[in-house]
């Protein structure tokens, strides 16, 4: 056989590899040096591939005794100064939530990988799933706001973990890399490139690390061992870390700043990748493995002679309500496939002034492109 | 507090939210004093508590980075930083109900795993901040406000415990031995692997109140009296020993 020659693009060769590895090795690209974590199917790759990558990188590897072990450590280290992870599914999530809430209210930079499998509860532990759309969102007790990024591909599994690595530190919140397991176990080629150094966090010592004059604004964080002091606490506490445990105005002041430094940014956050939209009368809004089958089914419409197009959600949080809004303003009607019973599809009615057809499977399968078709044909005025 | 430990607590601190008569201020002391005695730098020092009267030991008092995480999860946050920065010197102060009940599995696996941790465990028998209700340290028969009949179940020995589970060194000492505490407190520091130590000290508010202990001295007495030496402890029955503090050191060998 004939050796391909060598290409003048400057990124890496495509390689052909899993969603998992290409996620581990999208952390080690952002400069992650420490995982800590607890094995579950069908996120263990992701842990794999990082016990053996992480050490040969200098970083961290460590197996925890359990999911809530995992994040805490994981915060632990992110505080010590590491770039820190961990990646689970459903179940383990469900025991990350209250680390995940200690994360957003000390504002710890930290990433979380759930590659979804299909719930409730073990669930089908091997068969994918979409329906912890809202557990990233609301599952740990009280106001807070993640992030959280939904990849379709291999490719995305490495770039949007990397880009979650950049989003956790500059906002200083647990961001999500909210994968399902059809994009975690898929193989297919991607160029892992280490692209540009991950903005890393504000490291400024002397300032205050819990609080800001800007009211939505992201206080500096310094790390353990460089002679600040920390004061840090899941108790609320003031700007300097001080428990505040009976101040109404504090407690409304530091709730109010750490949904604010994500909700008033989002425009930094957000992005969509819009497809066949511009003269589109139906628009399929999809995401994750599902908007593969979308896309295909939008395209295999055209071919039919509908004008489909098909709006991806790349960042699920905060929730690309404009990017909605204004498209439901242009379209007919709006159809929402979805591995769960309309977790995505609500938010769409919320903020999309316009017929929406939900079509939620929860079977353990994915969704096929001929399903959205059918979908997209009766969706026709 | 003595003046000379001033320097070792941060500035702008009022008096302690502990009661009056609670055993945790000597338990503070002993800890600033076992670092001061190793004449350890407080910028390389990590204080790491969970929740609970015992977690407010460190925090906020003590003059280094101080990180109070959630209940149980003391020791795990204290792994995760330890790892990351190993020329910290990670000491987790906590209470019995955080370290070996909500807490429990933590604790076995980082002794297992022989991480670099010194445990100082803060045992009143009994969950104090939230009202006196039975902990899995609080005696056979005791009252609580969730066992008002007496506690129908035996309590753990955290000591056997933990050097089960692979610990270096555990030590037990009333609070009314602060220089056995100190000097135990340092061996833990000093050890590779897990060293534990644990203080048993009286909560007049939430355990003497409720088991007719009336005054502090008494509880202190009561404590005390509770308390057998290894050596002395040899020769009884399991049952006996979970009814006593056994106090003295353990090494593995």
């Amino acid at each position: 056989m004939k050796k391909p020659e060598k290409s003048a693009d400057p990124r890496p060769d495509p390689v052909f590899v899993m969603g998992n590895v290409a996620a581990a090795e999208g952390a080690i690209h952002a400069g992650c040096r420490f995982y800590a974590g607890y094995p579950i199917t069908p996120s263990s790759e992701i842990m794999e591939h990082m016990a053996v990558r992480l050490p040969a990188a200098g970083g961290v590897f460590v197996q925890m005794e359990d999911e809530i072990a995992s994040i805490s450590a994981a915060i632990g280290a992110s505080w010590a100064g590491l770039r820190s992870m961990t990646a689970t599914s459903g179940p383990g999530l469900s025991l990350m939530m209250e680390g995940i809430g200690y994360a957003a209210w000390t504002e710890t930079p930290i990433v979380i990988i759930d590659v979804q499998r299909a719930g409730p509860c073990t669930g089908q532990a091997t068969h994918v799933g979409g329906g912890d759309v809202m557990q990233v969102r609301y599952g740990s007790h009280g106001d807070y706001h993640p992030i959280a990024l939904a990849p379709w591909s291999v490719q995305e599994m490495h770039d949007l973990t990397v880009r979650a690595f950049d989003l956790a530190e500059r906002f200083r919140v647990p961001a999500f890399l909210l994968a399902d397991e059809g994009v975690g176990h898929l193989r297919e080629t991607a160029r892992l490139d280490p692209g540009p150094a991950v903005a890393g966090r504000d490291s400024r010592k002397g300032l205050p690390p819990f609080g800001t004059d800007d009211p939505a604004g992201v206080p500096p964080m310094p790390c353990f061992g460089e002679g600040e002091r920390l004061l840090v606490t899941g108790s609320t506490h003031d700007e300097w870390g001080w428990r505040k445990v009976d101040s109404p105005a504090v407690h409304a002041r530091q709730v109010d700043r750490i949904n604010r430094k994500v909700e008033d940014r989002r425009d930094e956050i957000v992005e969509v990748d819009a497809r066949l939209l511009d003269d589109a009368e139906i628009a399929v809004v999809a995401y994750g493995f599902t908007a593969r089958a979308a896309l295909a089914a939008v395209r295999a419409a055209r071919a039919g002679g509908t004008r489909a197009g098909l709006l991806r959600l790349k960042t699920l949080w905060p929730f690309p309500d404009r990017e909605v809004k204004d498209l439901a303003a242009r379209v007919k009607r709006i159809v929402v496939p979805e591995m769960n019973r309309g977790q995505v599809a609500d938010l769409v009615r919320l903020h999309g002034r316009c017929d929406v057809i939900h079509h939620g499977q929860t079977d353990g399968r994915v969704i096929d492109a001929e399903t959205i078709e059918r979908l997209i044909r009766e969706a026709r005025p | 507090m003595t003046r000379d430990m001033h320097e070792w607590l941060r500035e702008g601190l009022g008096v302690t939210t502990f009661c009056p008569g609670c055993g945790h201020g000597i338990i503070m002391g002993a800890v600033l004093r076992a670092v001061a005695g190793l004449g350890l730098d407080m910028d390389r020092v990590l204080f790491v508590s969970g929740i609970g009267c015992a977690a407010w030991i460190p925090s906020p008092h003590f003059r280094a980075d101080t990180l109070h995480t959630l209940h149980g999860r003391a020791v795990a946050y204290a792994v995760g930083a330890k790892l990351a920065r190993p020329d910290l010197e990670v000491i987790v102060v906590s209470g019995d109900g955080d370290l070996s009940s909500i807490g429990g599995n933590h604790l076995i696996h980082a002794a297992r795993r022989g991480h670099d941790l010194a445990v100082v465990c803060a045992n009143n028998q009994i969950y104090g901040m939230t009202g006196g209700q039975t902990a899995s340290t609080t005696p056979l028969g005791d009252r609580t406000a969730t066992a008002p009949d007496g506690n129908a179940y035996p309590p753990f020995d955290i000591v056997d415990l933990v050097m089960a589970a692979g610990a270096t060194y555990a030590a037990r000492w009333p609070v009314s031995r602060p220089r056995m505490l100190a000097r135990s407190i340092q061996e833990a520091i000093q050890c590779r692997g897990m060293g534990y130590v644990e203080a048993i000290s009286p909560c007049p508010t939430q355990y003497g109140r409720r088991n007719r202990h009336e005054t502090v001295p008494a509880l202190f007495d009561h404590v005390d009296s509770l308390c057998v030496a290894r050596e002395d402890a040899a020769g009884m029955t399991a049952d006996e020993r979970r009814a006593r503090f056994v106090t003295g050191e353990w090494r593995r060998g």
